[in-house]
């Protein structure tokens, strides 16, 4: 029986975009539904209950919340391609603690870090890469509001940006969010 | 356990968070050793090493590699040793469901359970109201099983239990009561603190810190 995979998302938001990226890498199709976020519906409110928030991935009909445990779940069911965690149970555990610390401090000190490897997940986009590639979409607003440069300030993490750029899933990606902000700007 | 694993396990006697793993060691029947370390003191040098992020316990090291965060923990102990009692379902739609709720639990429970100890007044009602509307959604999960993992403890139940064993000093300084089920696990006991010893521990922590 063929998988049905339906996205709750708002197009802005960073925590769908590691969704989108994740079933994107995993090359899996889905259907995306976007929530008007001020008027939220029926079915948001039906799938996700305690928080009512996207993104929510409904898989055949059973919702997954939260956007690192959606990523999570998504490598493991469609765990024959492209992982995104590693295998060794201390590195899961190491990538684990900085999405986690990315979640909970902010992206933006997470970019103090070194980065020794091309990526997070070393040779190969990983679940860290995943969490925090797509707050580079807000760089340009961050930079604006904020009056800064960003890439004064981490001239590595630009540079793993540009990297993950020239992945498809990611262009894709900040293709449509482009598209999306000009539509919705003006 | 292979003979050459060395555990070693940074804690502070009262922290549900260190309690957490502290269960799942003693469910999968690992020997540790603890290095107490005191949250009222400054932080020793060991654990400033092995955690400079955070610089919080509880902190596992297994054979000299550290890994924090108690639910990260919890897990990488479970794919270690992944022979026996598992704490996470094999399903990966059940055990998205398992992490959400322990997630639900750090992210809406612990927060307002801080206030009801550690505030007064209108910050601490309003700490008791969340609090228990919050734990009444997590009652929800529980259905009719007698744990959240069903007919055995599993990751959900080790990620909450340890707060139940705060509910004696939420009561006493909050002036309520919370209707809880006892899981009776023989290793449940055996590795958590008496609650009255976790309410005597709060006086003494607020007394330090002044709150």
């Amino acid at each position: 029986m063929a998988d049905e995979i339906i996205l709750l998302d708002f197009w802005p938001s960073m925590f769908g975009m590691r969704v989108r990226l994740a079933l994107a890498e995993k090359g899996l199709k889905y259907e995306y539904r976007e929530e008007d976020l001020w008027n939220k519906s029926p079915l948001l409110l039906e799938m996700n209950p305690v928080h009512k928030k996207i993104p929510v991935l409904i898989h055949n009909g059973k919702p997954i919340c939260e956007s690192l445990i959606i990523v999570q779940y998504i490598d493991e069911v469609w765990c024959d391609k492209s992982p995104l965690l590693p295998s060794d149970p201390y590195q899961r555990a190491q990538a684990r603690f900085w999405a986690d610390y990315i979640d909970k401090k902010s992206a933006l000190s997470f970019w103090k870090e070194s980065l020794e490897k091309p990526y997070f997940g070393g040779e190969k986009i990983g679940f860290v890469d995943v969490a925090l590639v797509t707050f580079s979409c807000w760089f340009y607003a961050y930079e604006t509001f904020g009056n800064f440069s960003i890439e004064a300030e981490c001239p590595k993490l630009i540079a793993w940006t540009k990297r993950c750029m020239e992945r498809r899933a990611c262009r894709l990606l900040w293709k449509i969010h482009t598209r999306s902000m000009a539509l919705s700007w003006g | 356990m292979a003979s050459s694993d060395h555990m070693v396990l940074l804690d502070f006697l009262g922290s549900p968070f260190g309690m957490r793993v502290r269960l799942a060691l003693a469910a999968k029947g690992i020997e540790y050793q603890i290095e107490e370390e005191d949250l009222t003191q400054s932080k020793s040098s060991l654990l400033l090493k092995v955690n400079p992020v955070h610089k919080k316990i509880p902190v596992l090291i297994h054979n000299g590699k550290p890994i924090c965060e108690s639910l990260i923990i919890v897990e990488y102990i479970d794919e270690v040793w992944k022979d026996r009692c598992p704490l996470l379902p094999a399903d990966p739609y059940q055990r998205a469901k398992a992490k959400f709720w322990a997630d639900f639990i750090d992210k809406m429970v612990y927060p307002p359970s801080d206030k009801v100890w550690a505030a007064n007044g209108e910050e601490q009602e309003a700490g008791k109201k969340e609090f228990i509307d919050r734990i009444k959604l997590l009652e929800g999960e529980l259905k009719s099983n007698p744990y959240f993992g069903g007919e055995t403890l599993d990751f959900l139940d080790i990620a909450f239990l340890p707060l139940y064993y705060w509910f004696h000093t939420f009561e006493t300084f909050g002036k309520f009561s919370i209707e809880a089920e006892c899981m009776e696990e023989e290793f449940v006991y055996a590795s958590l603190p008496h609650p009255h010893k976790v309410y005597d521990l709060a006086i003494e922590y607020k007394k330090k810190l002044g709150i």
